[in-house]
C-alpha cells in the first residue's frame, strides 16, 4: 500500500514535469501537441551521448555519488540535455508548426504533431537503435525503509523525486515573479491585450517552447533513470501526459502538477486491482471518467 | 503471370478495404471537421466483434455465435457505433482537442484489450478459426479471393455512392455548417454537438465495416492488426488525397497504400542486411514525412474539396448571387481545414 503510494508519487512526480510544458503549449499555442512527449525522448537520449561524452573525458566524473548508481557526469548531462531539448523544440517550431499556425486551423496542427512525432521517434530509432538502454549498469541496491508497510526505496528514486519538485518549484518562481512569468501568463490570457501591452508574441512562444522543452528533458532523464530509456518511451508516456493535463485543466500549470500526481498514482493504485497487462489503457480511463464528472478538469476554464 | 494478377487481386482488396475507412474519416474530418485520432479502434472493433459473432465456437472462452456472415458484419458495425458513441456522448460537446485526445486514447484502450482479455479476444494470440462465407463451396483459392475482391469493391461503391448522397443532402450541409462556423449554425437553431455526434458515430461505423472486411479477408484477427500505425496510414491516405472529397479520399487510399507497400518491397529488395531490421523504421518516417509535408505543400491534397453551398444554389442562382458566397468559404475554408 504505502509502496504503491510512494511509486506513484515518484511516476507522478515525472509525469507532472511533462504535463506543465504540454499544458503550456496546448494554452499558448492553442493546439494538443502529440509530439510533446517526444522531446521527453529526445532529452533522455541526448542525456545519454553526453553522458558517454563526459565519462570518457573525465572519468573522475563517472563515480556514482555515495550510495547512488547517479554520477556527476549524468547530471551534467542532464543540464545540456535540457538546452539541446529546448533547442529541438524551437526548431521544429520553425520548420513546422510556425508555418502551419499562419496558413491553417488548429486541427491541422494537431494532424501534424501526429507526423512530427513518427519522424522525431524514429529517427531516434534510426541513430540510436531499437533497443532499450540505461544509463548505467551498476545496480543500485534497493533500501528497505520499513518492512511493516513494507516500502523499498532506491536512493535514486530519492534524488528523481527531489529533483522533479525543485523543478517544479522554480518554474513557479519563474511563473509567479518574474516579469518574464507575467508575459507568459498575460499572453496566454489574451494574445491581443498582451500584445498592446509590449508583449512580444514570437520571444512568448519561443519562451514556452524553452520551458516545455527544460521540462521535458528533464522529465524524461528522471524517467530513464527510474526505468530505461527506449526510442518508443514518448509513445508510452503521451496518454498520460494528456492525461495529466485534462485532469488538471488545459492551461493550468498547478492543475498540470497535481494531474501528474493523480494519473501517477492511480496507474500505480490500479496496479493493485487489475493485471499489469492493462496499465496503458488506465490514462484513457481517467481522461474519459474526467470529461464526464468535470469536463474543464480540476483547474480549467471553459473555452 | 498467374502469381502476379493473384497479388494485384490482394493488393487491391486490401486497397478497396482501406479505402472504405478513408471514406469513413473523411465524413468525420473532411466533410464534419471532426478529430479522430483512433481510426484502428473503431476498424479494429468491427473486425473482432465480426470474428466473436461469425467465428466457431472457443472451449471455454466467449464467442461461438455462428452467425451467417451478413448478420455478423452487421454486428461488427453496430459494436464500433456503440464505441464511438460512448466517447462522443464525453466529447462531442468539448474543445476539439479533447476528441482528438479522446479517441487516441480509445485506440490504446482497445489495443490494450485486446491484448490482455483473452476470454473475449483470445489475447496476443489473437482469433483464429474463422469460416470464411461461401469458401468451401467455391473452392479454387483464386476464384475465392477473385469473388472476395468484387464483394469488397461492391462495399466500396455502395459507400461511396451512399456518402455522396449524404453530404449532398441538407443534412451533408449541415455537416459542413458546423465544420466552417459553429456559432452560425446554432444561431441556425441546430445543434452543432449534435450533429457532430451524429458524423461521428456515421464514420465510426463505416470504419466498423472496413474492419469487419479485413479480418474476414484474412480469416484472423490479432492485436498486432490494431497497431497505431493503421491510423496514421489512413490520415495520410485522406490528407495526401484530398480532405472533403470522396474521390479524392479513394485516391489517396491508392497512392499511399501503393507507396507503402512499394517502398517495403524496395526496402527488402534493395536496402543491405544490416538495415533489414530497420526497414519499419524508415516506413514510419515515410509516413511522418507524408502527413507534415502534405500538410505543409499542399494542404488541400490532390483533388481538393469542391466549395459548393449547395446543388440548388449553384444552379438557382445568378452567377453574380453565387460567387461570392463561393468565395467566403473558399477563403474560410483556406484558414481552417487542411
Amino acid at each position: 500500500m504505502i509502496q504503491a503510494l510512494f511509486d506513484g508519487v515518484l511516476v507522478g512526480s515525472v509525469l507532472s514535469l511533462g504535463a506543465i510544458g504540454l499544458t503550456l503549449v496546448m494554452h499558448i499555442l492553442r493546439f494538443a501537441n502529440f509530439s510533446h512527449a517526444e522531446l521527453l525522448t529526445i532529452g533522455a537520449y541526448a542525456a545519454l551521448t553526453f553522458d558517454a561524452f563526459f565519462s570518457v573525458l573525465a572519468p573522475p566524473l563517472a563515480a556514482g555519488i555515495g550510495p547512488l548508481s547517479m554520477t556527476l557526469a549524468l547530471i551534467a548531462a542532464m543540464v545540456l540535455a535540457m538546452g539541446v531539448t529546448a533547442l529541438s523544440a524551437i526548431v521544429i517550431d520553425r520548420l513546422i508548426f510556425r508555418r502551419l499556425r499562419q496558413q491553417a486551423g488548429p486541427l491541422t496542427m494537431v494532424f501534424a504533431s501526429f507526423g512530427v512525432a513518427l519522424i522525431v521517434r524514429n529517427l531516434i530509432s534510426l541513430g540510436f537503435g531499437l533497443h532499450t538502454q540505461r544509463y548505467t549498469d551498476e545496480i543500485a541496491f534497493a533500501v528497505v525503509v520499513s518492512t511493516d508497510p513494507f516500502l523499498l526505496v532506491k536512493p535514486d528514486q530519492v534524488v528523481v523525486l527531489v529533483l522533479a519538485l525543485s523543478a517544479m518549484a522554480a518554474l513557479y518562481l519563474l511563473l509567479t515573479r518574474t516579469t518574464l512569468g507575467f508575459a507568459l501568463r498575460a499572453v496566454a490570457e489574451n494574445p491581443e491585450l498582451a500584445q498592446v501591452n509590449g508583449v512580444s508574441l514570437p520571444a512568448t512562444v519561443r519562451l514556452t517552447w524553452i520551458i516545455g522543452g527544460v521540462l521535458a528533458a528533464a522529465a524524461g532523464v528522471l524517467f530513464a533513470i527510474d526505468s530505461q530509456l527506449s526510442p518508443v518511451m514518448g509513445r508510452d508516456l503521451v496518454l498520460s501526459l494528456f492525461a495529466a493535463a485534462i485532469v488538471g485543466g488545459l492551461g493550468s500549470v498547478t492543475g498540470a502538477m497535481l494531474g501528474g500526481m493523480i494519473v501517477g498514482l492511480a496507474s500505480s493504485f490500479a496496479l493493485l486491482v487489475m493485471p499489469a497487462g492493462y496499465k496503458p489503457a488506465i490514462p484513457f480511463l481517467i481522461i474519459l471518467a474526467t470529461l464526464y464528472i468535470r469536463p474543464h478538469g480540476l483547474f480549467g476554464e471553459a473555452r | 503471370m498467374i502469381g502476379l494478377v493473384s497479388y494485384l487481386v490482394f493488393f487491391f482488396t486490401i486497397t478497396t478495404i482501406l479505402a472504405i475507412a478513408v471514406l469513413g474519416l473523411n465524413l468525420q474530418w473532411g466533410h464534419t471537421g471532426i478529430f479522430n485520432g483512433g481510426v484502428v479502434a473503431f476498424f479494429g472493433t468491427g473486425a473482432y466483434a465480426v470474428i466473436l459473432l461469425g467465428g466457431p465456437e472457443r472451449a471455454g472462452e466467449f464467442g461461438g455465435f455462428d452467425l451467417i456472415w451478413p448478420l455478423a458484419m452487421l454486428g461488427g458495425m453496430i459494436a464500433a457505433g456503440l464505441l464511438a458513441l460512448i466517447v462522443g456522448l464525453a466529447t462531442t460537446r468539448l474543445r476539439h482537442d479533447y476528441l482528438a485526445i479522446a479517441t487516441f486514447g480509445v485506440a490504446i484502450a482497445v489495443e490494450t484489450v485486446a491484448r490482455n482479455a483473452e476470454y473475449w479476444t483470445g489475447g496476443a494470440k489473437g482469433l483464429r478459426g474463422f469460416q470464411r462465407p461461401l469458401e468451401a463451396a467455391i473452392g479454387d483459392p483464386f476464384l475465392y479471393n477473385l469473388g472476395f475482391l468484387s464483394v469488397v469493391i461492391l462495399c466500396l461503391v455502395l459507400v461511396f455512392i451512399a456518402l455522396e448522397r449524404l453530404v449532398r443532402s441538407p443534412f451533408g450541409r449541415l455537416l459542413r455548417a458546423v465544420r466552417e462556423d459553429e456559432t452560425a449554425a446554432r444561431a441556425l437553431g441546430k445543434s452543432p454537438s449534435r450533429v457532430r455526434l451524429q458524423s461521428f458515430v456515421i464514420g465510426a461505423v463505416i470504419m466498423g465495416l472496413s474492419g469487419g472486411l479485413y479480418a474476414t479477408f484474412y480469416a484472423y484477427i490479432g492485436p498486432q492488426d490494431l497497431a497505431p500505425i493503421l491510423t496514421f496510414q489512413i490520415w495520410a491516405m485522406l490528407i495526401v488525397g484530398g480532405a472533403g472529397n470522396n474521390r479524392g479520399a479513394v485516391l489517396g487510399t491508392l497512392v499511399v497504400w501503393g507507396g507503402w507497400v512499394g517502398s517495403g518491397w524496395a526496402l527488402t529488395a534493395f536496402a543491405p542486411q544490416s538495415m533489414q531490421l530497420y526497414a519499419g523504421t524508415l516506413q514510419y518516417i515515410l509516413i511522418g514525412l507524408i502527413i507534415v509535408g502534405t500538410l505543409m505543400l499542399r494542404p488541400r491534397g490532390l483533388l481538393p474539396e469542391i466549395l459548393t453551398v449547395s446543388a440548388r444554389a449553384a444552379q438557382g442562382a445568378t452567377p453574380s448571387e453565387s460567387r461570392p458566397a463561393m468565395r467566403t468559404g473558399q477563403t474560410t475554408k483556406g484558414e481552417k481545414v487542411t
